[in-house]
């Protein structure tokens, strides 16, 4: 851990030095989020990219400028510039341009190993800031413990928050295992502690990006993939998709709220009170694809639906994934599989009651047709917006795939 | 007629699937449909049909395949351009609770388009043809190893974009973005012809890419004119013979990894679906793994043709040769090792991240050394600033940008901030606009007179120039910008009114980049009207380096008469250097390949399978492949495969050539 804390104090000092470049200088004062974010690991990833940037202009700069003023200098009206039209090499030049950038390289690689490493998404935080690392446990050290312990009751001491990531079409899924709740739409967390995100898809890949908080990690079906971070400033910060997943991806957005720790507890509270429950049957429901969704709370999160979801086989009589593997038919018709919910028009798990089929598989009349489904159809699209809980938000693209084939498929509101 | 009938004969295609509800897609249609019958008309009242069937599309000379490619990746670029001015307008417009004027369905297939076809049917048929034009000619070869495979090749590329055009006008295209990944792209979320659009049209179009390649290879490594040893090649040379033996191993994976997806869209195989224990990142890294040697095909021969641009411009040899040579080796073999890089935010562990990060970086060591290398060809140079070489200082400082936010990139956890956002949009369009693009001007610009017979118009080349170079930074430095406030890609509207300027700013670029289109146009059309006046008699009109400017302009059918014996790298340089005496006598009959209408024979019936694929129409699919393999073995027995140009014919072009020169002094 000290080896960690060195390397990036490191990282700072020459943060320092490059804030006297121009380009630092351009970007700090801005409300550019990347470049002033709010979170430990955003900010070091900020770092790298000014470290990295800095050190590509050492040669960037040279070679534009060499190539307007070559280009000047040796224009043909200037006959008093030499010209050797039979000089085409000499050893030193060659050793220069290759070693130069060599030389560049063999510095950004090192740097590009060791902060890969330090900035590993998986790799649980070793600093909750700069000067205030964490214990290699992960416990916050000085008074944060206590801070913790006060703020997070017994389960949370200590430990960093868990939070359980689906992205859902078109919405995000939290679940904070921890107090049994869960949200859509709406991310919370203490500042100042260690933040945990497991993660994983139901149908289609996103990423899970916060840009004041820390990089993005995609979210995949059938696939876990974790993030750690931590927030550093109360605030309100954008969350979103950064991966297109379809047609509902531009309103994939959420809020990140940033709060004390007597902050979260009463939000932890409001979600408790306000919430209904989830379990499979209305996480199937909630997984049909919508846009827009108002924020939404759950207080009696059923245990284990991560693990289900991620394994797919939220739905009953599913064989999750480890038991697929080992050849497990105790769940039911292993060919079953996970039938899967319409993102381009497919058909949802509610109407598919086996495997999707191949093309070639199929009978005539289960072709269906082929409707451009660019058509206006029944989506009444205008006038809708992104305020919570407004009702014109709710399920605008869901489009039921026809029962019969040949008709139109009609908007699902 | 009764419903499972009717399915058995069209498949899934009904009159629903005509877009008649989408007025942007019927005025369009319109304005193509009076254009096409316009065009069919006036071929046909000038009577050009023949002409244009013998002497163009059943030929098998390299260098009307070459300009066929270029016309078609000009006619495509209209099409490609279209979309990004729509998806320029649509970002520009969707704030503050308005989104925009395309729907989710519509903006979605607009940008897998745009990506698909700038790619696929602008940037490749542009590489592709100015490499068929140019190789043959410069190693002093005839034609290319097989003439026949050529014709076929372009055809199977041109059926490509039309199998891509008719999914503009019946049913639709992916809504996937233009790598199609699973599981999106799987039966399950996008049960549509899109994708399946996406697919034939990319594996009929690869197989003319690949074909091509292993032509191009052969010829380079067995057509070489005597005393051309593989350290005598012309720089451009070098880098196609890299890029094709790029294709030849890179297109294979395409292929391969488009059969698996298809097989999974067709018969319900589980190649890359979430469940029955199929897995997506399969696909992801196999398509990387054609898709990055993708990047280099495209920018390799754009380095050729600024190696030959910036030497013949400065009017001297090109500096550090060899070092040429073996950075461009060394990028090739690199090229293979970096393909992860397109996904360090899908988990790997930090050691796998690392090791691509820095083979990425790598790379940028032999460019670096490229750049450089133009630097001091330049150096104590006499440089003349017609247009290719304005294209080229305009490529030095643009792709040197480009380059540099592509190494930051390279750095993972810098690119946990930056992946997918603007700022990578700006970064691949800055190295392909800035380095392929700029290229392919550059090259057009210089081998336009050799193939054409005059030279360019310089006006609205000028014109053409400054709209694109100014339109390229005010259409992307927005963007860069955009990325750094933390905006994905391919979003359809947004929340912050703060943004929005920096779109205007960006769709202002956008219509700059129309003007320097338009203005191409016109130099074009200007050029062909004025084409006596800037008429080339020489060949030789830049006081070139390289044996195609050895010939004259346009070369003969047979390229050269004697084929050209060289001795030193810049073959034509030292030619003239030497006092070279061209033969006037002693001409033979040469022998030739003859012109052959299967390939286009074959790349209809290839868009009738195509099409019965995408709409289930099983009957057609099965009759189309039948006549395919029909006309291929129907071809094997044809055995009028070549002639000989009499030697009259030869005497009789040769002595104008004489008189030509004659008038020029030469």
């Amino acid at each position: 851990m000290t080896v960690v804390t060195q390397l990036s104090r490191s990282k700072i000092s020459a943060r320092k030095w490059l804030a006297a470049l121009p380009l630092a200088l351009l970007t700090s004062g801005c409300d550019w989020v990347v470049m002033s974010p709010s979170g430990d690991i955003a900010v070091q990833q900020r770092d790298l990219v000014l470290i990295a940037t800095g050190l590509m202009l050492l040669i960037i700069v040279p070679v534009i400028a060499m190539t307007l003023f070559f280009a000047f200098r040796y224009r043909q009206s200037n006959k008093a510039a030499k010209y050797e039209p039979n000089w085409d090499h000499s050893v030193g030049l060659e050793l220069l341009i290759w070693g130069v950038p060599l030389l560049i390289i063999i510095a950004l690689g090192a740097l590009t190993w060791t902060s890969t490493h330090l900035l590993d998404p998986y790799r649980p935080l070793g600093r909750i800031k700069p000067d205030t690392p964490t214990l290699a446990n992960n416990v916050p050290v000085g008074n944060l413990v206590d801070k913790q312990q006060a703020g997070n009751g017994p389960n949370g001491a200590g430990k960093p928050l868990e939070v359980q990531v689906v992205a859902l079409d078109w919405k995000w899924l939290f679940i904070y295992p921890e107090y049994g709740i869960a949200t859509v739409n709406e991310l919370a967390a203490p500042v100042d502690r260690p933040i945990r995100f497991q993660m994983t898809s139901s149908s289609v890949m996103n990423a899970f990006y916060i840009p004041a908080l820390a990089g993005m990690i995609y979210t995949m079906p059938g696939m876990q993939t974790t993030l750690n971070a931590v927030i550093n400033k109360p605030g309100n910060y954008e969350g979103f998709s950064s991966n297109y997943s379809g047609a509902g991806f531009s309103g994939m957005r959420f809020r990140f709220h940033g709060v004390s720790d007597a902050g979260f507890a009463a939000w932890v509270n409001q979600v408790k009170q306000r919430g209904g429950g989830l379990n499979r049957a209305s996480y199937l429901q909630l997984e049909k694809p919508s846009e827009k969704v108002p924020v939404r709370y759950y207080n009696a999160v059923e245990p284990k639906i991560f693990t289900a979801i991620v394994e797919q086989c939220v739905q009953p009589g599913k064989v999750c994934m480890s038991q697929m593997m080992h050849g497990g038919k105790s769940g039911g018709d292993s060919h079953a599989g996970m039938a899967m919910p319409g993102v381009n028009g497919g058909k949802g798990p509610q109407e598919a009651s086996e495997r999707v089929k191949g093309a070639l598989m199929k009978d005539a009349d289960e072709k269906g047709s082929g409707n451009h489904w660019t058509a206006p159809a029944d989506i009444k699209r205008d006038g809708a917006n992104s305020a919570p809980g407004s009702q014109s938000n709710r399920n605008h693209t869901m489009l039921s795939p026809s029962t019969m084939p040949g008709t139109r498929p009609v908007a699902n509101g | 007629m009764n419903d499972t009938l009717l399915k058995t004969i069209f498949g899934r295609l009904t009159l629903e699937s005509l877009p008649l509800h989408e007025p942007i897609v019927v005025a369009t249609f319109a304005m193509v449909a009076i254009g096409g019958l316009g065009l069919v008309a006036a071929l046909t009242y000038f009577k050009v049909w023949g002409y244009l069937w013998n002497q163009w599309f059943t030929s098998v000379d390299h260098k009307k395949i070459g300009i066929m490619y270029i016309i078609l990746a000009i006619v495509m670029l209209l099409r490609g351009f279209s979309d990004a001015i729509m998806m320029r307008a649509q970002q520009a417009m969707a704030f503050n609770g308005s989104e925009g004027y395309l729907t989710a369905h519509h903006y979605d297939q607009v940008f897998t388009a745009h990506g698909v076809i700038m790619i696929f049917f602008v940037a490749m048929p542009l590489v592709t043809g100015l490499m068929n034009y140019v190789v043959p000619l410069q190693i002093g070869a005839r034609d290319v190893s097989f003439p026949f495979l050529n014709n076929f090749s372009f055809w199977m590329t041109a059926a490509g974009a039309v199998i891509v055009m008719m999914s503009l006008f019946i049913g639709e295209f992916a809504r996937t973005g233009w790598l199609a990944m699973p599981p999106l792209s799987g039966l399950a979320y996008s049960p549509d012809v899109g994708v399946d659009y996406y697919i034939w049209a990319l594996q009929i179009a690869g197989i003319g890419t690949l074909l091509s390649g292993v032509n191009l290879v052969a010829t380079i490594v067995k057509m070489r004119a005597p005393g051309m040893t593989m350290m005598k090649m012309p720089i451009f040379t070098w880098t196609s013979l890299c890029t094709n033996i790029l294709i030849v191993a890179a297109f294979p994976v395409l292929t391969a990894v488009l059969a698996m997806l298809s097989l999974d869209r067709y018969i319900g195989t589980a190649f890359f679906t979430n469940d029955s224990g199929g897995n997506p990142m399969m696909y992801v890294n196999l398509i990387w793994i054609w898709g990055h040697p993708e990047v280099y095909i495209l920018v390799l021969p754009a380095f050729g043709i600024f190696s030959e641009v910036t030497s013949t411009f400065s009017g001297k040899r090109l500096f550090g040769y060899s070092s040429m040579v073996y950075a461009t080796l060394v990028i090739t073999i690199l090229a293979y090792l970096v393909w992860l890089h397109h996904f360090f935010t899908m988990g790997s562990g930090a050691s796998v991240n690392s090791f691509f990060g820095i083979t990425t970086m790598i790379i940028s060591i032999p460019t670096g050394a490229k750049i450089f290398n133009w630097l001091f060809t330049m150096y104590k140079g006499r440089i003349r600033f017609e247009l290719p070489m304005m294209w080229t200082i305009a490529f030095m400082v643009t792709f040197t940008i480009g380059g540099m936010t592509g190494v930051l990139l390279a750095v993972p956890p810098a690119d946990f901030v930056l992946h997918n956002s603007l700022f990578l949009v700006a970064h691949f369009h800055n190295v392909i606009i800035g380095g392929t693009l700029f290229g392919m001007f550059a090259g057009i610009n210089y081998w336009f007179p050799k193939a054409f017979g005059f030279k360019l118009d310089q006006t609205w080349g000028k014109i053409s120039f400054w709209c694109w170079v100014v339109g390229f930074y005010f259409a992307f430095m927005p963007l860069y910008v955009l990325g750094l406030m933390g905006v994905t890609r391919r979003m359809r509207y947004f929340d912050d009114p703060n943004l929005q300027i920096w779109f205007v700013i960006a769709a202002f670029g956008a219509a700059l980049i129309a003007a320097g289109i338009g203005a191409f146009l016109m130099q074009i059309f200007v050029s062909i009207r004025n084409r006596e006046k800037l008429a080339d008699l020489t060949g030789d009109p830049w006081n070139g380096r390289t044996l195609e400017w050895a010939t004259s302009s346009p070369p003969p059918e047979y390229n050269f008469a004697f084929t050209p014996v060289v001795h030193d790298l810049d073959a034509w340089y030292d030619m003239k250097d030497r006092k070279h005496v061209r033969p006037l006598t002693g001409f033979k009959a040469i022998h030739m390949p003859s012109g052959t209408g299967t390939g286009v024979v074959l790349a209809g019936l290839s868009v009738a399978f195509g099409f019965a694929m995408i709409w289930y129409i099983w009957w057609l699919a099965g009759l189309a492949l039948a006549g395919i393999f029909g006309t291929t073995i129907f071809h094997t027995f044809n055995y009028k495969r070549d002639y000989h140009i009499p030697v009259e014919d030869v005497i009789a072009s040769e002595d104008a050539r004489t008189r030509q020169l004659a008038t020029q002094g030469a």
